[in-house]
């Protein structure tokens, strides 16, 4: 997949708080285009919390947080979020849903195509995703990543209920991904081929 | 096809495809209107003076049946997460999902108002005017209902409250909508006044209420 530009991502000094209790401070990273950053912890370590900042969604107790590329588009629309929930419409058939996210994301007809072919959902297509199993939902949910090429993937546990060969083809296209210049930011219980260039171990200074 | 194009297809489509969306708004408005007369006794000339106000105030209770869809269904399958990263900025997003709650309940429900009329024995020749005055108050009770329904995103039993926090809001709406119908009745005075206080209230609500929805939704996400 083409990448329109690449970015690399900077995180200073981030914190995040929630309900008035700090879950992380003091967060710093970088990557570069091309490398990708697990992120690890026990539950409620703020994995999610952190994708969602960076997504946008959820804002920085302090600290900065910048993508820096060719144009000055906002971080949030560099960014594919894949979250525990689906963003599946089950009244709508698998394909409708696809064309909506490549419509919506400004995919267009190609994006449209690149998403239907990515977990093999193709055959489904026209079935309503309410009839989808759960793992099929999720491909559902990944097959948004090539929707629209965006520089900025951020999987929050993305291989929750899908089967070993389709956790084998998220792993390929996470380092397709990365081989075209683009950066991955993975929360996952799974062990995964891909080669982080990072790793994050969030809630350690609790443990401790 | 536009990002804000293929927002309002896709609402509309999944208003009309899920169940108790269109068909469920439609009936209650018939419902509610049919059994006035029960309650009020068959004096035709008391169901022609009241039946303005009965059919405006049934449809905004309608109305708010549906108000609820317009975000919560995407708010809890995380839809909305990725609408917020979207091309569009949060406020046209709250706009674009008002006006599919405005096509998909505000329009039928003004287009079926005349045949209820016809249960409350309100004069024909006022028909046009009652749909005209209902097509042009509608918008607001779709936008406003949006403020209502982003505030009560993440609760339980929102309905009720969201009821409670819009229909106040409603009352000009009401008073306007129902005195643009009664002026054409019974007089005094033209329509017309209040049939523009109407279309301002539509107006003013369309650019304002996306923007409190908005703020609205930035809180819901976090």
């Amino acid at each position: 997949m083409q990448l329109p530009f690449k970015v690399s991502l900077r995180a200073h000094d981030i914190a995040c708080q929630r309900g008035g209790r700090t879950l992380f401070q003091g967060l710093s990273f970088a990557l570069a285009p091309g490398e990708a950053l697990l992120v690890s912890g026990p539950n409620g370590a703020g994995k999610t919390s952190l994708l969602r900042q960076i997504a946008g969604l959820l804002p920085l107790a302090d600290g900065q947080l910048a993508a820096t590329g060719p144009d000055d588009t906002p971080l949030a629309e560099l960014c594919h979020y894949v979250a525990h929930a689906d963003a599946a419409k089950s009244a709508l058939s698998v394909r409708e849903n696809l064309a909506f996210w490549a419509n919506y994301l400004e995919g267009g007809e190609s994006g449209l195509a690149q998403a239907l072919n990515a977990f093999g959902l193709n055959p489904l297509a026209d079935l309503p995703a309410g009839l989808l199993s759960a793992g099929q939902k999720r491909k559902l949910a990944l097959s948004r990543l090539f929707a629209s090429p965006r520089p900025i993937w951020l999987l929050d546990e993305p291989s929750v209920s899908l089967d070993a060969a389709s956790v084998k083809r998220l792993d390929a296209a996470i380092r397709d991904h990365l081989k075209a210049g683009g950066i991955a930011l993975v929360s996952s219980h799974v062990p995964l081929k891909t080669r982080f260039a990072h790793e994050l171990a969030l809630g350690l200074e609790r443990a401790a | 096809m536009s990002p804000a194009l293929a927002l309002l297809i896709r609402d509309v489509k999944l208003a009309w495809r899920e169940g108790g969306a269109v068909g469920v708004v439609l009936g209650f408005y018939l419902v509610v209107v049919a059994i006035t007369p029960f309650g009020l006794g068959p004096d035709l000339n008391l169901l022609a003076r009241i039946a303005p106000g009965m059919l405006w105030v049934a449809l905004l209770l309608a109305a708010l049946l549906s108000a609820d869809r317009i975000f919560h269904n995407d708010y809890e399958d995380g839809t909305l997460d990725v609408l917020a990263a979207g091309p569009l900025p949060l406020p046209l997003v709250a706009a674009i999902k008002s006006l599919a709650h405005w096509l998909t309940t505000g329009v039928p429900l003004a287009l079926l108002a005349p045949v209820l009329g016809l249960l409350l024995n309100l004069p024909l020749d006022a028909m046009p005017l009652l749909v005209l005055a209902m097509l042009a108050g509608t918008p607001a009770v779709s936008f406003i209902a949006a403020i209502g329904a982003s505030l009560t995103l993440g609760l339980r039993r929102s309905g009720l409250l969201l009821g409670l926090l819009v229909l106040p809001l409603y009352v000009p709406v009401l008073i306007f909508g129902v005195s643009t119908v009664s002026a054409a009745i019974v007089g005094p005075g033209s329509p017309w006044p209040p049939f523009l206080m109407l279309c301002a209230l539509s107006l003013a609500s369309i650019v304002l209420a996306p923007l409190a929805a908005a703020a609205a939704l930035r809180t819901a996400l976090r």
